[in-house]
């Protein structure tokens, strides 16, 4: 099925060896459809606690977390039991993840396995010597508060574990379906978008790129950025595919309307499309995503696929940084040589900084303005904005000059 | 006892006052003030009506005192407008010559400039002014007027003034109930600077901020030509309401301290100083301190600057200002501007004087008449320009209408 142009490619890949780790149910199915020759230079593991989920699962390799409390059945909901079973068999997935340069992690947030056992794996993987990137899924909003708190909780180790991690809340498909879409397909679309996620980043790190994107810039761009990131991945074809691309991503549901984009420190943009990729189209994606962004650091990468043809597939990673500082500049540690090469392993210093921060995630949501300055005369009259700053609130206020 | 078209008249009305001036056209086409009329403004927030009914009071109250003083009566008025809506920005209008010898006709100019005004404004905006700057005739750049020159492209830049329709309505359909006629509205910014600009520092390039009450307004003449216009709608109302809020002093008491003790820089001398606040019978109320005051009015008024030299940057016209800066309305009175505004923009900065006026001096030096002024000359040079163009025959009258 492969073309020779595709093999050859594949060649290169095989110097960074992949591991995709899906965990948990809701990863088996996704592992199914990531099953495809594209990723054939990479390796399948699925881990799960239900031994009757995971026979059913296509990856090549399986791992069950067994015990004999659980007498083959789930971890029942509960990441407590899914993360004792984890450190159970801590010694199996580490041997699992041995030999990877890269680890992507898979999983479902809310559970009892993808929440429970996502850590430790990435811990696992991390002691394996491999980088860890993390792709999950957030609960709805509907599955209930104790699966919202279960899936942050995880997340925030996560974040504190993996290299990278790429989160999807599923209440944001909601702007993507309509009141007939049925359950199972809003669940494959959820999936679908995070696998557009795995495969943007794949093409991203596979492909011989002619601006060429390593895993050190995706690493520097997602680490201390945990906050929150956003993804959108994006293919246009014919003649006016650059501008495709762009409205596509101005108008993709993941990035609220380019608004994340705005708001987004740092971005990485990959383009990728067949040997026709014309310098002008690269240059005119650029160009709109950087008006999009005008205060973020962009790292772009771009590569030619002879087997996309006439496609042009753009993959947008948005990140944010997270509202508490941090003394640990990302820039320091990255960008050394061996990072790319050989293990790279977090100083343990720099453990509990990114754990402090991942607590400060949840504080996205916006809060009241309790203490409520006066406008005075100007109080009922039109604000006046001048870059989203309020001018009729005294100047000295917004400068924070003391006066004592 | 009047002839209708030498009697000029500017209103304009403001946050804290409104104001009417009248000059009178002599024979030999200068411009002569006559008389003027002021009374403050109750109904107005940031250059804006917010009580009609007030504003048509304090309205009456002008006209009856500049037409006494003139002794004239006032059937129309240039109205000045302004606000926070009001924008400006510099279009460019294309037209390609089709005739057969390539000599650029009149109805080519008309062409070029109607394309130039055709812009993308929202829907609810109209255009103030559209002043033409410079014709390009294929890309040579400077030409004043290209009719009857040679060339296969013909563009030319225009600079267009334009605010928020419905907005700009309210003011003209006051001053019609009062029964005045409404002549033109004027964007009273450009109007300041038509005042204290001589043709020569237009050339040289100068901008001038008109800090007013409710709102400040900008414009920049550069090689005689306007160049840039904007309005923020920050003025002297938010120097009283900082202080009556970081004070904690009422906002009519703010408004005394700001008069009697406001200052744009902080002095030395008023560290550690502080001012007592009596009631009607001489007892203490509060003691406040001096060097507080001149902090929060000085942060306000840098800030205005700051702003006002951002926006100029971001044009790229800070090196086109050699005349230098030019301050006039009412707040410009604040000690210590001229100094701060230096210290902003890094270059001369002078207080305004209308001096290309000539009549009743206590009008032309005070600084907060300078746009009604202006709106004057606005009119005087329309009038002469009306005058010229029966006897131009049309367009050419019209080709030297240039403001």
């Amino acid at each position: 099925m492969q073309t020779p142009e595709q093999a050859s490619l594949l060649e290169t890949t095989a110097t960074l060896t992949v591991k995709i780790i899906g965990v948990g149910n809701a990863a088996d199915a996704l592992l199914g459809a990531l099953a495809t020759p594209e990723f054939a230079a990479a390796q399948f593991i699925s881990v799960n606690s239900d031994a009757a989920a995971l026979a059913a699962s296509s990856a090549t390799v399986k791992i069950n977390l067994e015990n004999k409390l659980l007498r083959g059945l789930g971890t029942g909901g509960d990441p407590e039991r899914g993360q004792a079973l984890a450190e159970e068999h801590f010694s199996t997935l580490k041997a699992a993840c041995e030999g990877a340069k890269v680890v992507f992690i898979l999983a479902g947030l809310g559970g009892g396995a993808g929440s429970g056992i996502s850590p430790v794996l990435a811990k696992a993987a991390r002691e394996a010597g491999a980088l860890v990137l993390a792709f999950v899924t957030l609960p709805f909003e509907c599955e209930g508060n104790r699966r919202e708190a279960q899936a942050q909780a995880a997340l925030a180790q996560l974040k504190a574990a993996a290299d990278g991690v790429i989160c999807l809340p599923s209440q944001k498909i909601f702007k993507l379906i309509n009141e007939h879409t049925g359950i199972v397909e809003t669940f494959k679309f959820s999936g679908g978008f995070l696998l557009e996620g795995v495969r943007g980043v794949w093409q991203l790190l596979t492909r011989p790129g002619l601006i060429q994107v390593h895993f050190d810039d995706l690493r520097q761009l997602l680490h201390e950025r945990h906050a929150e990131n956003a993804f959108a991945f994006v293919e246009a074809a014919g003649a006016g595919r650059a501008r495709e691309a762009v409205e596509k991503i101005i108008a993709h549901p993941l990035l609220d309307e380019g608004r994340v984009l705005a708001e987004s420190d740092a971005v990485l943009v990959s383009l990728i499309a067949g040997k026709d990729l014309t310098m002008a189209e690269v240059n005119r994606v650029m160009e709109q995503v950087r008006r999009q962004c005008a205060h973020a650091q962009i790292i772009m990468g771009a590569a030619v696929d002879a087997a996309l043809k006439e496609k042009l597939c753009v993959t947008i990673i948005a990140a944010r940084q997270s509202a508490a500082p941090t003394n640990l500049s990302p820039r320091t540690e990255t960008r050394s040589p061996a990072t790319t090469t050989t293990v790279h392993r977090e100083p343990a210093a720099s453990r509990p900084v990114t754990k402090r921060r991942s607590g400060g995630s949840k504080a996205i949501q916006t809060q009241l303005p309790l203490s409520i300055i006066s406008k005075g005369r100007f109080d009922k009259s039109e604000p006046t904005k001048h870059n989203g700053e309020d001018l009729d609130i005294p100047t000295f206020i917004r400068r924070g000059v003391p006066l004592n | 006892m009047f002839d209708d078209g030498n009697i000029i008249a500017g209103l304009e009305i403001g946050t804290s006052k409104i104001c009417v001036v009248v000059g009178e056209l002599t024979a030999d086409g200068g411009l002569n003030i006559i008389g003027l009329g002021q009374s403050p403004s109750q109904g107005v927030r940031k250059g804006e009506i917010t009580d009609p009914q007030k504003v048509e009071e304090n309205l009456r109250t002008a006209m009856f005192e500049a037409e006494q003083m003139a002794d004239v009566e006032i059937r129309s008025v240039y109205l000045g407008v302004s606000g926070g809506h009001i924008r400006g920005f510099n279009n460019r209008g294309v037209h390609p010559v089709v005739s057969a010898d390539r000599e650029i006709s009149p109805d080519d100019v008309d062409d070029v400039l109607k394309n130039a005004k055709a812009i993308n404004l929202p829907a609810e905006n109209t255009v103030i002014h559209a002043v033409r700057q410079h014709f390009f005739i294929d890309g040579q750049d400077g030409v004043t007027n290209p009719i009857g020159m040679l060339g296969a492209r013909l563009e030319v830049d225009m600079h267009v003034i334009h605010g928020h329709a419905n907005r700009l309505q309210n003011a003209i359909r006051l001053v019609k109930a009062t029964s005045l006629e409404v002549e033109e509205i004027v964007f009273t910014g450009l109007a300041s600077a038509l005042a204290l600009l001589t043709n020569e520092q237009k050339e040289l390039g100068a901008l001038v901020i008109d800090i007013g009450g409710g709102t400040t307004e900008y414009v920049v003449f550069a090689d005689g030509v306007i160049r840039h216009s904007g309005v923020i709608a920050v003025g002297g109302d938010h120097v009283s309401n900082d202080l009556a809020y970081g004070l904690k002093v009422p906002l009519s008491r703010a408004e005394k301290l700001k008069l009697e003790h406001g200052s744009a820089l902080v002095a030395e001398s008023a560290k550690g100083q502080s001012i007592s606040i009596t009631n009607d019978l001489g007892l203490e109320l509060k003691r406040v301190n001096v060097e507080h005051l001149q902090r929060i009015s000085s942060l306000r008024l840098e800030e205005i600057f700051r702003l006002i030299a951002q926006d100029l940057d971001a044009a790229g016209l800070t090196d086109y200002l050699r005349a230098g800066v030019f301050l006039c309305g009412g707040s410009s009175r604040v000690p210590g501007l001229v100094p701060l505004a230096e210290n902003v923009f890094q270059m001369n900065v002078a207080p305004g004087h209308a001096t290309a006026i000539s009549g009743l001096t206590t009008a032309l030096d005070q600084p907060e008449f300078a746009a009604a002024i202006g709106l004057v000359k606005y009119g005087s040079l329309k009038n002469r320009k009306r005058a010229e163009r029966p006897f131009l025959k049309g367009f050419l009258g019209r080709l030297l209408q240039r403001t």
